[in-house]
């Protein structure tokens, strides 16, 4: 038989606030264990919850970039079960008046385009984290526990069950990363852990209406370990129906070792989380002009920037792809294209060169100043430098942030293009490499490069290399 | 709606993370029988059209600014923690547990 | 006239004039306190250093002759379900026996700003969950009326130390009567004030929606004096209020022209005693001699607000104490999976009252019950509060019991819940609705122990409900109403 495999994600990220969503504690990463804790976010007796307006704000702005409609009055539930990792054995949650409802997010797969719609995006508090003796959660005598990630303001996004294969869903999930980078509410780093997916997979009998029985997987690490176990899940699944099986409601998780999801435990009996109102919360009612002004803030989402970077600077749309993919890179080319006008060549430096050194030099895009950048390219264009000074000069200003109009004038790089500066130089390498210049006369091309490269040296560099072939052919073959 | 509680001890008193003896089951089952047939007689009120109240109050919530605030030194988290290791609070083997994270 | 016996107003008085030093009336306390509280068990930590220190800095700042707080050097108690930092908070529970917290609660900073010395932390049912004071896990607190009573609850311990002088004044909690419902069996004056006046930062959790802090005392003006520290917005409580905190001991004169009275009848069945309904009668005819229009209503739905109340309070108790696991702090039972851990740390930590109210809680928010049980609970208590807002249409103040009895026995209804439940009836439905209500002495039964009347106003109106109050003290013959502790006649004095 044909199954259709229906997956829903739900995605969890921790939003960019300085401090915790119910207390003053810092939300800084990697910090020494339980350094980051008050009697809030430990849940100590008698402590209670006060919002933080940032958090609030993120949210409404993910909403927003996501076009979920955002509900002007919503309302925090208490989520309670019993777990080591969160301190009040209840979590502050959304349940059904969440801060945002409906959504999509618009995405190419195999060529066409398509919307994947979301049932609601809403606000809760991060649990502490567990660290397990042993390797792992099975196999640990016993597990440390670190609150500091406890209380961090997180932001849960749920897809409709619209995906339908491991590929699919990690484009969705690269996608949807990339809208809430945009966004800014989040820096969604999957290695530690600001961006986390579970995913509902069921299959049904092709052309059916109904679901089927799902499994939920977690523990799905990294963008490709997503694609990995819901390929996996999906045709251990096949292999079940195929078999005249029955696929049983259970959460797996994603073994990243062994490339295997494995059954945590039945979900039945497990899921009575008696949610009931906060009472220590009052609902969250949002002003209209509150909402309207994060809206009018927001920033133009990669979708709509994508066609506008291949209309405006005519981009492949492959390079309006990679530049819009990633919002310091599309911010760094647009601020250059103000000010150079160039775009062919900006893009080719950029995704060449720039990139090249970034990773070399392991500096951040954003720490590449616009204005410098566009100076370097003026003084190559002008024939002030060549090009081999050019990348030097790039490298430099990567690693140390000095305008390469200074260092040229500093250490005297201009380019030396002057028939009357070029010619005694030029006459001495012919006279000291007689072979040479007798090759270059029989038609031996790699000779002539020889002798260039010969007065590159005598010139650290400097010398036009164009304007040396020239001169070269003239005197010798002339 | 039938009230015995006794069918449903187990499952609550495992809900809710609560050893019981035996004998406190049986004596527990009775009491909370008795209570919530009381408790049942709101039954008779119609509800119908009213809206449930969750707070008294009826401003909406206020926002604090995100200013990062001092936290606790760990000596005075620690100073009531039952098992710690180093700087960690320490737990029990935790595979047996049934409840969902998050 | 010893200093223990003296109202708060009047040691505020006697300092401020430099009568006495704030350590004398300390002193006094604490010899007080030595001497019944053996008898009474009154207090679960007594503080007398702590005490003593503050007094003494209070007396050098007065020599000094720096300007200090109305109630600076006015020794108080506080019922140990408030957080004290650097002092064991127990909640009257096993398993925070030896929890020390790390911060105080927001009405304790304002004590201690106000430079009042701190005697102790008094008794209570385990997380204030009774009517008794004898579901406290270390011992039950006596009546000072009579010892084989109980001083009713949960705040026994608070009201009972300034009933019998071991202090002037105290702090408790009110969730459904426990202010109140002790005051009227003990004599004293106890507010619960509106839902969201005081903050409960730090006031350790039964039911959220419900529990306000509120001040016990000897007379209305000393309640008022004490309010005017704790009430207030506070950030650090969400649900505080804003709105502006009058000078609740300014101008208590009472002015009955006008007020508009409504007396609440009450169903006969529900164990009313008939000399505390003849009471309220009394009072109610008292008033209307002095200009009030009286009249009488009836809150139709008090039988089910105490349904309602038995579901919603435990539904978040049972979320509340779920924190209670033996991970972050309190008793723990070391297990080797975390599971019986959990399990065993609440089933030996927790006594038979928070237990019950843990399963009713939690039956009653599991799924398939939570519509029938909570959800509709939380609708009759909408239904409740608009009886009241009805009934304030009419009436400025309502009259009725503080409690339907006096003070029962010890060991009377601890084997039968739900007739300790019912000892709440009359203080319920004004906690479902979130206004102020206060109790006030109406005198002694035939049994010779204290009956106690219950005012109730529009939210934010705690001010006529003093001035209300300090009425019927001008018109009783003995204010305070105090005790004569009888058993201390056996030793000799
Ligand atoms: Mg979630
Ligand atoms: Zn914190």
């Amino acid at each position: 038989m044909k199954y259709e495999v229906v997956i829903g994600l739900e995605i969890h990220v921790e939003l960019l606030t300085a401090s915790k969503l119910f207390c003053g504690c810092s939300t800084a990463f990697g910090r020494e264990p339980n350094s980051h804790c008050c009697p809030v976010c430990l849940g100590l007796p008698g402590s209670l919850p006060v919002f933080n307006r940032r958090a609030i704000e993120l949210s409404v702005t993910a909403a927003l970039a996501l076009k979920s409609e955002v509900q002007l009055r919503s309302r925090f539930d208490r989520k309670n079960y019993f777990y080591p990792d969160l301190p009040k054995a209840y979590q502050v949650s959304q349940f059904d008046q969440p801060l945002a409802r409906g959504g999509y997010l618009a995405m190419e797969y195999e060529g066409k385009k398509k919307l994947i719609n979301l049932e609601r995006v809403h606000l809760e508090e991060e649990a502490g984290k567990l660290i397990h003796a042993g390797d792992s959660i099975i196999g640990a005598g016993h597990s440390l526990v670190d609150y500091n990630r406890a209380g961090i303001p997180l932001l849960e996004i749920v897809t409709a069950p619209e995906l339908h294969s491991g590929e699919e869903a990690r484009l969705f999930l690269e996608d949807l990363r990339t809208v809430l980078l945009y966004a800014g509410v989040s820096d969604c780093k999957m290695e530690e852990g600001s961006l986390r997916c579970d995913a509902n997979i069921s299959l049904r009998p092709a052309g059916s209406s109904e679901l089927g029985t799902k499994a939920e997987v977690k523990n799905m690490n990294s963008f490709r370990s997503v694609e990995l176990a819901l390929d996996y899940e999906i045709k251990r699944q096949q292999q079940v129906l195929s078999a005249g099986g029955v696929v049983n409601q259970e959460t797996c998780h994603w073994d990243e070792e062994k490339k295997q999801t494995f059954s945590m435990r039945s979900k039945e009996g497990s899921s009575d989380y008696r949610y009931f109102p906060e009472p220590d919360l009052l609902p969250l009612v949002l002003e209209k002009s509150f909402v309207a002004e994060l809206a009018r803030t927001l920033p133009e989402m990669p979708a709509k920037r994508r066609e506008r970077f291949q209309e405006q600077y005519n981009l492949e749309k492959k390079e309006a792809f990679m530049f819009t993919g990633n919002r310091e890179m599309g911010d760094l080319f647009e601020a250059v294209a103000k000010i150079y006008r160039d775009y062919r060549n900006l893009a080719n430096w950029i995704q060449g060169d720039l990139l090249y050194q970034l990773r070399e030099s392991g500096k951040k895009i954003k720490e590449v100043e616009p204005a410098l950048l566009a100076n370097l390219l003026r003084l190559l264009d002008e024939g002030r430098i060549n090009r081999p000074v050019a990348k030097e000069l790039l490298a430099e200003m990567v690693q140390t942030g000095t305008d390469p109009v200074d260092l040229v004038k500093e250490r005297g790089l201009e380019q030396i293009s002057s028939r009357e500066s070029l010619l005694p130089l030029l006459e001495q390498v012919i006279a000291e490499n007689p072979e040479a210049v007798e090759n270059y006369r029989q038609g031996k091309k790699k000779a002539l490069a020889f002798l260039v490269g010969k007065v590159m040296a005598a010139t650290k560099g400097r010398a036009d290399p164009a304007e040396l072939n020239r001169l070269f052919e003239e005197k010798i073959q002339g | 709606m039938a009230v015995d509680f006794n069918a449903e001890v187990d499952y609550v008193a495992r809900l809710a993370r609560l050893f019981l003896e035996p004998d406190e089951k049986k004596r527990m089952a009775g009491q909370l029988s008795d209570i919530l047939k009381t408790a049942r007689r709101i039954q008779e009120l119609d509800t119908t059209g009213v809206e449930p109240t969750s707070h008294v109050t009826e401003v909406p919530a206020v926002l604090r600014e995100d200013q990062v605030k001092p936290s606790l030194p760990l000596n005075r988290i620690m100073q009531n923690v039952p098992r710690r290791d180093k700087g960690y609070l320490k737990v029990p083997r935790i595979a047996d547990s049934q409840q969902d994270q998050d | 006239m010893h200093l223990y016996e003296q109202t708060a107003f009047e040691l505020s008085r006697m300092l401020n004039s430099r009568e006495v030093s704030s350590v004398e009336v300390v002193r006094s306390f604490l010899e007080r306190i030595d001497e019944v509280d053996p008898h009474l068990k009154a207090f679960i930590n007594y503080t007398p250093n702590q005490a003593l220190e503050t007094a003494g800095e209070v007396d050098s700042k007065r020599i000094g002759g720096e300007k200090l707080p109305a109630l600076a050097g006015v020794p108080i108690a506080v019922k140990d379900n408030i957080s004290t930092m650097g002092l064991q908070t127990t909640c009257a529970s096993r398993i925070l026996e030896n929890y020390v917290p790390p911060f105080d609660a927001t009405v304790i900073s304002a004590i201690k700003k106000a430079k009042m010395p701190i005697l102790g932390k008094t008794n209570l049912d385990e997380f204030a969950m009774g009517s008794s004071t004898e579901n406290s896990a270390f011992f039950p607190t006596h009546n000072p009326w009579n010892l084989e009573r109980v001083p009713g609850g949960s705040s026994g311990g608070s009201v009972v130390a300034v009933a019998a002088g071991m202090a002037p004044l105290a702090l408790g909690s009110d969730t459904g009567g426990s202010i109140r419902q002790p005051a009227a069996m003990c004599g004293m004056t106890g507010l619960r004030p509106t839902y969201g006046r005081v903050s409960r930062y730090g006031l350790i959790a039964f039911a959220s929606s419900l529990d306000q802090i509120g001040p016990v005392s000897l007379t209305a003006l000393d309640g008022a004096l004490l309010m005017n520290l704790i009430a207030g917005y506070d950030p650090l409580d969400s649900t505080s209020l804003s709105d502006a905190v009058p000078d609740y001991s300014a101008r208590l004169e009472p002015d009955l022209n006008n007020l508009r009275i409504g007396v609440i009848r009450y169903d006969q069945g529900d164990g009313f005693d008939p000399e505390v309904t003849a009471a309220v009668y009394k009072a109610a005819s008292l008033l209307e001699e002095y200009g009030a229009r009286v009249g009488e209503l009836t809150l139709p739905l008090t039988d089910y607000g105490l349904s309602a109340y038995y579901l919603i309070a435990p539904s978040e108790a049972s979320s509340n104490l779920g924190r209670y696991d033996g991970v972050r702090y309190g008793f723990s039972v070391d297990a080797d999976s975390i599971e019986a851990m959990f399990s065993r740390t609440r089933g030996e930590g927790f006594g038979p009252e928070v237990k019950r109210r843990i399963m009713i809680g939690t039956y009653a928010l599991s799924a398939g019950y939570y519509d029938a049980y909570y959800l509709k609970a939380m609708k009759v208590r909408t239904m409740i509060r608009s009886d009241y807002e009805e009934a304030f249409k009419k009436y400025d103040l309502l009259l009725g019991a503080a409690s339907p009895t006096p003070a029962f026995r010890l060991g009377e209804k601890i084997e039968d819940p739900l007739q300790m439940y019912l000892s709440d009836v009359c203080n319920i439905t004004d906690a479902l609705a979130g206004v102020p209500s206060l109790a006030v002495p109406a005198g002694l039964h035939s049994s010779g122990l204290p009956v106690g009347l219950q005012l109730t106003a529009r939210p934010l109106k705690e001010k006529l409900l003093f001035k209300t109050a300090r009425f019927f003290e001008e018109h009783r013959k003995q204010v305070p109403l105090r005790p004569e502790l009888n058993f201390l006649e056996g030793r000799g004095r």
